[in-house]
């Protein structure tokens, strides 16, 4: 096989050997077990072995079993979209908003209609940060403006618009029967409806969010688990500056 | 045996801050009452049901009286005047006010005493039967036997109250002991009780009284199967505590979420709504026999669980006197802490195992609820599953409470079925592998877990100290609580609380004094 196409690694090269952990509402027996060979059959994997058969009562059965797939990836094809923007320290950021924008720079952040957990936003906005890198507030170069929980959209939009702020931050934690991607595209149609969409940056985050689906949904940007306020803030600066400048 | 050598003046000192604090509040417990107490009050009287447009009933009666300035006197008042006027039951006159048919306070007083009388009726018969409820409780687990220590403790949170019963018996059936079902992430900030069963909620499943019922019915049949009796929890908290508390009290829950300061510090809720809410809903708790589960983990969730470890003794201290004050006894007070110190530290183990003696410790009588790792999980499900062994470990070394289990996919998703599953056997190998494991050991001379629960135990005194000395209403608005800034008139649902009138009554608050021996 060449080089950039690629297979999963169990102990040697191309294996395919992959793992599988899921339940059916089957009974825990050899039927069940059939089941799920069967199922994984039908994804297309080959040389199954169900190792492990565990029944979690009330008629379901969790399987745990390995198997290979014939599926392969050419990597040379892949293109992903991410934030590459550099990252630079709070003191940098504030140094390269002072020089390069001669402004503070306003956001508006929130966790928007039902969510209730503000964990990321304020990971991102308040003062303390999180792991050891301060929040927005912190900084010289930031106006940051943490709306906390339940936010309707409209109130979002409204403080954006009388503050006239650079950038909105919003933040969806909970993703239960995909929520996270109604109430952000909710926002995106309202900012749209209301002329806001090109007059700042939208900018969301969450564990389950990705740059690439953030661009799906009509946003500048996302950041996902793993982001701190270094990487927001940096991104926030920078695109501000390269966009005055187009 | 595991033992630390506390310094027992500086516990003496810490629990007397604790009860100064509590007890500055007097005034407020006795003078004022909510909207929510008096809905409560209300739905203990037998009103329940909503308008076509889902607007409660309890919330009508109580908006029609405040619309007339007249809330002041106690919302049981004007209904048991209307009883008496018209002849019907609270739920018809409540009907009645709801249709627009029937104006409460344009009706005469025609015997004052004969009104007083149908409030004694009407407490007596809630009452009673909140007292059954206790009794055939305490009835199953002396038939079945006493709930295990630590107790498995699992959530569903499916947002379908029908689908929550069936992951609900088979996490009973696998060794679950207690069985929460999370709220839809909305409802802490609504200032009314939805009605009736529901199937939709984001990120858990409404707290509605009917949900409490058909949840408990489901555990019910499924504790005689097994010869185990599984007990039910949810969240007195938010805007409705004490009528969720209420509610738990006539469904038979067995234990409540209820924090003095959750709503107000993470939830943003008045201070003073919340400090009176909280009084009035675990008198109910404590008359029910329900236990108390407080929200400690909170504090560690954003801030340092090393640095900020002081927090969690301070708020149990402080919640262990408001709690005394509302009737609650020691044995029913599930404080709460949690393990969520940063894995990739050193020691960080043993730094766990110092912070749980001292909770265990400082409240040996006390159901303590343990919380897992949450703010480390991750994606690596695998690693996960590790930590939450580790935190089994503990929980049953140090012999807490409950053990409110951790998920291996808590950073991905609400749990599927499968992942409880293996979080009941991570549990259940742990447990059983180290159950008398604290019998053979002892903690070396000068050790550093005595010294760190020390060194948080002496932090915790003069944080209390100072906010003791200062108001805990001053404190919260200056940050004092885990950073966040709380002022005595901000927040949501202070417009619900007023000063209540000489006339004032509140029969069941009368009961409650009476009985738990609070006068």
């Amino acid at each position: 096989m060449k080089k950039n196409i690629i297979r999963p690694y169990g102990d040697t090269s191309n294996d395919g050997k992959m793992q599988f952990s899921f339940s059916l509402p089957v009974s825990a027996d050899e039927r069940g077990k059939e089941a799920a060979r069967q199922l994984l059959l039908q994804m297309g994997v080959d040389e199954i072995d169900v190792c492990s058969v565990r029944d979690l009562k009330e008629g379901y059965t969790h399987f745990i079993a390995y198997g290979t797939t014939s599926a392969v990836v050419d990597i040379s094809k892949i293109k992903v979209k991410t934030v590459d923007t550099d990252v630079m320290s709070m003191e940098e950021t504030d140094e390269y908003i002072k020089e390069n924008l001669g402004k503070i720079i306003t956001v508006v952040g929130a966790c928007i209609e039902s969510d209730a957990h503000t964990v990321g936003i304020d990971a991102i906005m308040n003062m303390k940060g999180y792991n050891h890198r301060y929040g927005l507030e912190r900084y010289q170069g930031f106006n940051a403006i943490n709306l906390g929980a339940q936010v309707p959209c409209e109130e979002l939009l409204k403080k954006a618009r009388e503050e006239k702020a650079d950038a909105i931050l919003v933040s969806q934690v909970v993703t239960q029967k995909n929520i996270h991607i109604k109430n952000l595209t909710r926002l995106i149609e309202l900012a749209e409806a209301e002329g806001l969409r090109d007059k700042m940056l939208f900018i969301c985050g969450g564990p389950r969010l990705s740059h690439e689906l953030a661009i799906e949904l009509g946003y500048d940007a996302g950041f996902g688990t793993g982001s701190y306020a270094t990487d927001v803030a940096s991104y926030i600066a920078i695109t501000l500056f390269e966009q005055s400048h187009k | 045996m595991l033992r630390l050598d506390l310094n027992a003046d500086l516990v003496q000192r810490a629990r007397a801050s604790a009860s100064k604090i509590a007890d500055s509040f007097s005034w407020l417990f006795e003078d004022y009452s909510s909207v929510s107490i008096e809905r409560t009050v209300l739905r203990l009287m037998g009103i329940d049901g909503a308008l076509k447009d889902g607007e409660p009933l309890p919330n009508v009666v109580c908006d029609h009286l405040k619309s007339k300035q007249a809330l002041n006197r106690g919302a049981s008042w004007f209904v048991a005047n209307a009883m008496h006027n018209t002849g019907l039951s609270a739920q018809e006159v409540a009907e009645k006010v709801g249709s627009g048919e029937l104006d409460l306070t344009a009706l005469p007083v025609k015997d004052n005493s004969r009104v007083l009388a149908i409030l004694d009726k009407v407490s007596t018969d809630a009452l009673a039967h909140i007292t059954k409820q206790r009794k055939h409780r305490d009835a199953q687990f002396e038939e079945y036997g006493a709930r295990r220590i630590p107790a498995i403790y699992v959530i569903v949170a499916t947002g379908n109250i029908y689908e929550d019963v069936v992951q609900a018996k088979a996490a009973a059936r696998e060794g679950a002991d207690i069985i929460a079902v999370i709220r839809s992430t909305a409802q802490s900030l609504l200032d009314y009780v939805p009605y009736g069963a529901t199937t939709v909620g984001f990120g858990g499943t409404y707290a509605t009284q009917e949900n409490f019922r058909i949840m408990r019915a489901g555990l019910d049949e499924v504790s005689q199967e097994i010869k185990r009796y599984i007990s039910l929890t949810n969240y007195a908290s938010g805007l409705c505590m004490p009528e969720i508390a209420a509610m738990g009290a006539l469904e038979r829950l067995d234990l409540m979420l209820n924090d003095a300061m959750y709503g107000i510090l993470f939830r943003d809720i008045n201070p003073k709504r919340t400090l009176l809410d909280q009084y009035f809903s675990r008198m109910i708790n404590a008359y029910a026999g329900i236990e108390i589960q407080t929200g400690e983990d909170n504090y560690l969730t954003t801030s340092d669980a090393i640095e900020k470890a002081y927090t969690v003794t301070a708020s149990q201290l402080i919640n262990e006197q408001f709690a005394y004050k509302s009737g609650i006894k020691p044995q029913k007070m599930g404080l709460g802490h949690a393990h969520e110190i940063d894995p990739e530290l050193e020691n960080s183990f043993t730094f766990e195992l110092a912070h749980a003696l001292l909770t265990k410790e400082l409240f040996p009588d006390a159901p303590v609820k343990y919380m897992p790792p949450t703010k480390f999980a991750s994606g690596n499900v695998f690693k996960t599953h590790l930590m939450d062994a580790m935190f089994n470990f503990i929980g049953q070394l140090t012999g807490q409470g409950v053990q409110l289990l951790g998920m291996m996919t808590e950073a991905i998703h609400t749990p599927h079925l499968a992942d409880r599953s293996l979080a009941i056997e991570n549990a259940q190998y742990l447990f059983k592998a180290v159950k008398d494991l604290n019998a053979n050991l002892c903690l070396a001379p000068g050790s550093f877990i005595n010294e760190r629960a020390n060194s948080v135990l002496a932090e915790a005194t003069s944080f209390l100290e100072a906010v003791a000395e200062e108001g805990l209403l001053k404190a919260m608005a200056r940050g004092d609580f885990a950073d966040i800034k709380r002022p005595e008139n901000g927040g949501k649902g202070l417009e619900g609380v007023f000063l209540k009138d000489s006339s004032y009554i509140n029969p069941f608050l009368i009961k409650f004094k009476t009985e738990l021996e609070l006068q």
